[in-house]
């Protein structure tokens, strides 16, 4: 039985549909991330299945049982917001205390429930300070405990790290990570940054105009994205998408595609440089050195551009003319619609 | 001394700027126009019965000294006249029939000397008649008199308080048909004036048997649109997630009202505390209508009553003067940035 269960899901605000029909499953202990770009619909998703929005058709399931109707206090879900929510005017203590005193828990049962969570999240030296008197990390974490104190059945993150720096994102990543790691509790959390969705989740939920693109792990997405949307959406730098009639230099790949194939996609960093004999022949625009490696970028004969990931880009420089080859499994060929071919077959 | 320094402020570098002059001499008319009748209202009603009738009148509260002479029971009023010698001295006036008076030396009960009142000039003295406010207490149901104001004040502010918050809570924070309708009805009886709906409130408190209770007073007066715009507009930059996480964290809607929304509407709570303390405090029309009898007057009802119809006894009527202002100046002296800072966040943002 799933954790969780979107069935036929569909949302409209007056006459704009939002979720357009939605089906997902989500496992019990699994971290489950949606990403897609902002208006995609991710956030309204999470808050129909906290109770906090009505669906217009489709149903939820929590553990096999229908929960459209439930009430979102009732649902069992904890909700972390993006604005954390904490109540201002409240201690650390009291805000993690609030939701167990709501449901007539013992002062007892609540002074040992908060005082475990903030030592799980090193906020016991904080708990008589207000919201205001704390940094965003710190505050972030109360946010969480707040969630964690309820024991849910499923944990809802609405985009937690967006409001922190880039520095303190990433040590709040490996926090949730390892968070997630203890509790083994069901997860969802909504990001538009494909680089948290990748590092946090065991699988991630491709969304685009309220629609479902593509559910699988952040290895399935890399290397069997079903069309160029989550091609060019997954993976940093992004995928470069080059027409088949640019390839004629490169007879293996034309030779090797799928029927229907109009345009193949290959990775920046799948890219390899070879000094002669066939491939596309790139003409160096610019050279961003990075360090272990450098983002070329530049055009090929008929003007579309490519970047690639070069390792040894020091005698790289502009203006110079580069022969670029793929191994034929890195190179994915897309359809007229931007359907992947390969994924197709293999379906 | 920065303060003095602030106020001593000028445009001008050297000498003054006729700027200057100018602000100056208007802020002078302010204080004359706006502190000068307060501070003769104060004065005034330090003065005895007799000082306030007295023409031309004096600032100060002035009253004939008296003196303690043997042989009399009564402290007598000092006069001063000319002695057998000519020299002006001061005299104890003993009594006066027709246009003589006979005058006696404090100093030496034994010699009077008979004179026409034109030649005596009496000796007035700075004195404060304190008796006009402690006697108050003890003449009249002045007690009483607060004990209704007070009431009526605190009970009618705290239901405002409390009425209000509600209503703003939903017109703000819950979406319902007829949302817009509800909260520009309750704006627009900001347009008709109490005065026009008197008659109106009067029949209805008499007809619910309100007529000489202090319920009558304060019932129809909690729901005020201005409370309510007020409050309404203040909840409206409460971030709505605050809610939501609250009703996760299984709140009731009342808990989230009582334990969310009102404590962090505090600082708009506190300028409609403000004003519905001034507004009841101060009102008189309603308590006017509503009581008659003077067991259940307010102050500002006594105060009027004071004004009788043969005579008024207006060294009385002066000192409750005062202490009715008082209140009112304190909790906006200590209170008004409150008031400023509170409207200016309910609006602006």
């Amino acid at each position: 039985m799933s954790a969780l269960e979107l069935k036929g899901l569909t949302k409209s605000f007056d006459s704009t549909q939002v979720i357009r029909g939605v089906n997902l499953q989500v496992e019990h202990g699994e971290f489950m991330v949606f990403v897609g770009p902002s208006g995609c619909g991710k956030s309204t998703l999470l808050r129909l299945i906290a109770g906090l929005e009505s669906p217009t058709a489709g149903d939820i399931l929590m553990d096999g049982a229908p929960v459209t109707a439930v009430s979102a206090a009732d649902r069992g879900c904890a909700m972390v917001f993006q604005s954390y929510a904490l109540y201002p005017h409240m201690t650390v203590y009291a805000n993690m205390a609030f939701g167990l005193e709501n449901i007539g828990e013992s002062r007892a049962s609540i002074q040992g429930k908060v005082r475990s969570a903030a030592e799980l999240l090193q906020l016991s030296s904080l708990l008589e300070r207000k919201p205001t008197q704390l940094s965003g990390g710190q505050r972030q974490r109360v946010a969480i405990g707040r969630a964690i104190v309820r024991n849910p059945k499923v944990f809802l993150f609405d985009e937690p790290l967006s409001n922190l720096d880039a520095e303190l994102r990433v040590s709040m990543r490996a926090e949730l990570r390892e968070l997630h790691r203890r509790l083994r509790s069901t997860m969802i959390y909504v990001t538009h940054d494909q680089v948290e969705a990748m590092t946090l989740a065991d699988r991630i939920v491709v969304l685009r105009e309220g629609r479902i693109e593509q559910v699988g792990t952040p290895q399935a997405l890399y290397a069997q994205p079903v069309n160029t949307f989550v091609a060019g959406f997954i993976g940093s730098p992004r995928m470069n998408f080059i027409p088949l009639s640019a390839c004629e230099a490169w007879p293996e790949i034309i030779g090797s595609r799928p029927l229907g194939t109009t345009q193949i996609g290959v990775r920046p960093e799948h890219f390899s440089v070879v000094a002669e004999g066939q491939g596309l022949t790139l003409t160096v625009n610019s050279v961003e050195y990075m360090g272990a490696h450098s983002l070329v970028q530049g055009t090929l004969g008929d003007g579309t551009p490519v970047a690639l990931m070069w390792v040894d880009a020091v005698g790289a420089s502009e203006g110079q003319i580069l022969k670029l080859q793929a191994l034929p499994e890195h190179v994915h060929s897309f359809d007229a619609q931007g359907q992947s071919l390969a994924t197709k077959e293999m379906l | 001394m920065p303060w003095l320094k602030f106020l001593l402020r000028t445009r001008g570098r050297q000498r003054l700027d006729w700027t200057d002059w100018l602000s100056y001499a208007y802020l002078m008319v302010g204080l004359f126009t706006l502190f000068g009748p307060v501070v003769w209202l104060v004065l005034s009603s330090l003065k005895t019965e007799s000082a306030l009738s007295k023409f031309p009148p004096t600032l100060l509260p002035y009253s004939q000294k008296t003196v303690q002479v043997a042989g009399h029971d009564k402290p007598l009023p000092v006069f001063l006249a000319a002695n057998e010698s000519g020299h002006m001295q001061e005299w104890a006036q003993v009594r006066r029939i027709g246009i003589q008076a006979t005058l006696v030396d404090p100093a030496q009960p034994e010699v009077t000397r008979q004179v026409n009142i034109k030649e005596r000039v009496a000796v007035d003295q700075l004195t404060f008649a304190w008796g006009n406010y402690t006697e108050m207490f003890e003449k009249f149901t002045f007690g009483r008199y607060l004990w209704n104001s007070v009431f009526i004040t605190v009970v009618a502010t705290l239901l405002t308080l409390l009425i209000n918050s509600m209503a703003a809570f939903a017109l703000s924070k819950y979406q319902f048909k007829g949302q817009k309708g509800v909260f520009l009805l309750i704006i627009a009886t900001l347009m008709i004036p109490p005065t026009i709906i008197l008659v109106p409130v009067f029949l209805v408190i008499n007809s619910v048997g309100l007529l000489n209770s202090l319920w009558g007073v304060i019932l129809p007066a909690i729901a005020t649109p201005t409370g309510v715009f007020l409050l309404r507009q203040y909840m409206l930059t409460l971030p709505d997630e605050l809610l939501e996480a609250a009703r996760m964290d299984h709140a009731s809607e009342w808990r989230i009202y009582w334990r969310i929304v009102l404590p962090l509407t505090a600082p708009a709570l506190a300028v409609l505390a403000i004003f519905s303390v001034m507004w009841r405090w101060n009102d008189f029309l309603l308590p006017l209508i509503v009581l008659s009898k003077s067991e259940h007057f307010t102050l500002q009802l006594a105060l009027n009553s004071f004004q009788g119809e043969l005579n008024t006894q207006w060294h009385y009527l002066l000192a409750m003067t005062v202490i009715t202002l008082i209140p009112v100046t304190l909790v906006f002296a200590f209170l008004q940035r409150y008031i400023t800072t509170g409207i200016a966040s309910a609006g602006v943002k």
